[in-house]
């Protein structure tokens, strides 16, 4: 779509030399951190981690819902999301956190800085080829001579400075870049406190309003302190999301004396992969995923192992502390209807961000693109007691 | 003619078997109401160009009405003005009732053949019937609008009804099982998506069960169930026989 082929003139050996022309003001790749996929025709986003850009099938696609599982301790999901929301602010994207524990204004304190410098990226290499050669020679003892012969997955995909950074966590976004960018707040306990009933608003961003009317929403149907059936709840967010992720850390477990897993933290659970445009869901074949965090590297790798297998169950057990809330019925008109319909809405609105369509013409993105270059990233931290390890992610 | 078929999917995606339907019907020359709740217009498109349908050209040639859930009920959340003051088919959200009369009636009257028509039988295709019951719906109500629909286009207009719902073996969502259950006992086809039993193979990639009930006036037919592993490409989709996969032989 971008580039058009022609035959150019011909070189003096008589051989036709093709220049490719690309049209002067290619609409694709305008908006900054995305790039268009070559397997269904979306533009992608990074998700912050080229390595789990790299498990998704080279990033999330703008207009979808990727929805992230919570480990024990919520210690590297919420990692996940700072990634996710240093991704967005080193790219001059505007940001729409929404948060029912943690105020958004903290949690946008806390981001880590990226790693712009060539000098780091030089270092980070090295890193890498070190990795990989360990990992080759692990590969050549011959305890499993199948997987000697499989192409390894690839840990760093090759990094543009325009997709997907590179983040130390040792380091904090400087404040200055984090007053340029534009970002929204809904932060739970505040909204409750509101007392006025907010009929039609005139905002500016569509997505506060949609917030405005989940809040209203909750309001009238009353918070109702009970648990509900978490297993359900989860159940039906997945099959409403468009990817979605599970960590399973290894903190606590007892598979963090397993000298298999000792170079990693946690493992990566794929559950879903959207299926745009296509009939083909393009699955990874490797199911085997742990990570490894560094300070400047949150790597994803393949893990060769076969008691892993025999150990997996079908629902991660990173899920297993949601299952020992109080089990109740489920009550009419109670909070589960509002985080469903937020899900649902927050893939509705998410859909209306998308940009690039296969087919359409090129003139709907001239004035559709002048709300939409402001490419909003959500992030839901949804109703903390209510449905505990239920973490959204909307672009 | 006055079919019902039900579309499940367990722990896979078994939206090739709407997509094989919608450009199975649209080729046939049936008019056909398709309700997305799951998807854009713009993928279903993409797809069933592929597989040799255009869904536009459908559309403005009057045979296919396309309710493409994820915009349309924007709207009424919102609570704009709906244009030329008919009630969006989507009205049910903003209330707290879950009534889907609305709905029903958009059906009806799409389906309802017109005088200019030279449509076939109609068909009423609805992707996800599940999603309904996250919006808020109670079951009893989907059960009913279901019926509504069938005693409509099977009946009336005697023609075919084709839902997909997700389901799962050891699911704990009570809800969706029961409206999963009670459909399995309604329909007259059922087209059953899983995942294999053994876990995720790159060349099979799931499982497909057929079962066709028999009529319930000879009670010697019993039900015909019949078992196909599948693997999905790009344009088509290859069933073989459980084991006879190409990878394997």
């Amino acid at each position: 779509m971008a580039a058009l082929a022609t035959g150019g003139a011909t070189s003096s050996d008589g051989a036709t030399s093709f220049q490719r022309k690309v049209p002067a003001n290619s609409r694709l790749a305008t908006i900054a951190g995305t790039r268009p996929s070559v397997r269904h025709g979306q533009l992608l986003l990074s998700s912050g981690l080229p390595s789990l850009d790299c498990v998704l099938g080279g990033g999330l696609a703008v207009g979808t819902l990727l929805l992230i599982g919570e480990d024990k301790y919520n210690i590297y999901s919420s990692l996940l999301f700072k990634y996710f929301l240093a991704e967005g602010i080193v790219c001059g994207h505007n940001l729409f956190v929404a948060s029912a524990k943690e105020d958004p204004a903290d949690i946008l304190k806390e981001l880590p800085a990226p790693i712009l410098d060539d000098v780091h990226k030089k270092q980070l290499d090295e890193e890498e080829s070190a990795v990989i050669s360990k990992q080759d020679s692990r590969e050549s003892m011959k305890i499993a001579w199948r997987y000697q012969n499989l192409p390894k997955m690839e840990v760093s995909p090759a990094v543009s400075a325009r997709f997907g950074h590179y983040y130390d966590l040792s380091k904090t976004l400087s404040p200055e870049l984090l007053q340029s960018r534009k970002w929204h707040r809904f932060f739970l306990p505040e909204e409750l406190s509101l007392q006025s009933e907010i009929k039609t608003c005139n905002m500016t961003c569509g997505y506060t309003r949609l917030l405005q009317s989940i809040q209203r929403i909750i309001c009238q149907e009353g918070f109702d302190g009970s648990y509900p059936q978490n297993k359900a709840i989860m159940e039906r967010v997945t099959n409403l999301s468009d990817t979605v992720v599970g960590l399973e850390s290894f903190i606590g477990s007892e598979r963090e004396t397993n000298p298999l897993y000792k170079d990693y933290h946690g493992l990566i659970h794929v559950h879903q992969i959207p299926q745009l445009n296509s009939l083909i869901c393009d699955v990874s074949g490797t199911k085997d995923l742990a990570f490894r965090l560094k300070r400047k590297l949150f790597s994803i790798e393949w893990v060769q192992d076969n008691y892993l297998r025999q150990e997996r169950n079908i629902y991660p057990p990173g899920f297993s502390y949601l299952l020992k809330q109080k089990d109740s019925a489920w009550g009419e008109g109670s909070l589960q209807h509002s985080t469903f319909l937020m899900s649902f809405l927050a893939k509705a609105t998410a859909f209306a961000s998308r940009l690039v369509r296969h087919s359409e013409p090129l003139k709907q993105t001239g004035s559709g693109r002048i709300h939409q270059t402001a490419e909003l990233r959500m992030w839901c931290d949804g109703h903390g007691q209510e449905a505990p390890g239920l973490l959204v992610i909307s672009t | 003619q006055g079919k019902f078929t039900l579309l499940c999917n367990t722990k896979t995606n078994g939206s090739f078997l709407v997509h094989h339907f919608l450009s199975f019907y649209l080729k046939a020359g049936c008019k056909v109401c398709f309700v997305a709740l799951l998807q854009s217009f713009s993928h279903y498109n993409i797809i069933a160009q592929k597989l040799g349908v255009s869904l536009t050209a459908a559309k403005e040639r009057g045979q296919l009405v396309f309710l493409e859930g994820l915009k349309s009920c924007f709207g009424v959340l919102f609570g704009e003005e709906q244009p030329g003051g008919q009630t969006s088919p989507f009205q049910w959200i903003s209330k707290d009732g879950s009534n889907l009369k609305t709905m029903y009636e958009f059906v009806r009257t799409s389906l309802m053949p017109s005088a200019s028509d030279s449509w076939k039988c109609p068909v009423l295709l609805v992707d996800e019937l599940s999603v309904l019951l996250s919006l808020g719906v109670r079951p009893v109500d989907v059960l009913d609008f279901v019926h509504y629909c069938r005693v409509a286009v099977c009946s009336q207009l005697k023609g075919n009804v084709v839902v997909l719902v997700h389901s799962s073996d050891d699911s704990e969502d009570e809800e969706n099982e029961l409206v999963v259950k009670s459909l399995c006992h309604q329909s007259n086809l059922i087209l059953w998506a899983e995942g294999l039993a053994t876990g995720f193979c790159k060349d099979v990639h799931g499982q497909l069960k057929i079962i066709q009930k028999g009529s319930p006036k000879l009670r010697a037919e019993r039900n015909l169930l019949r078992i196909y592993q599948y693997k999905i490409q790009d344009k088509n989709v290859t069933f073989f026989a459980r084991g006879m996969s190409a990878a394997v032989l």
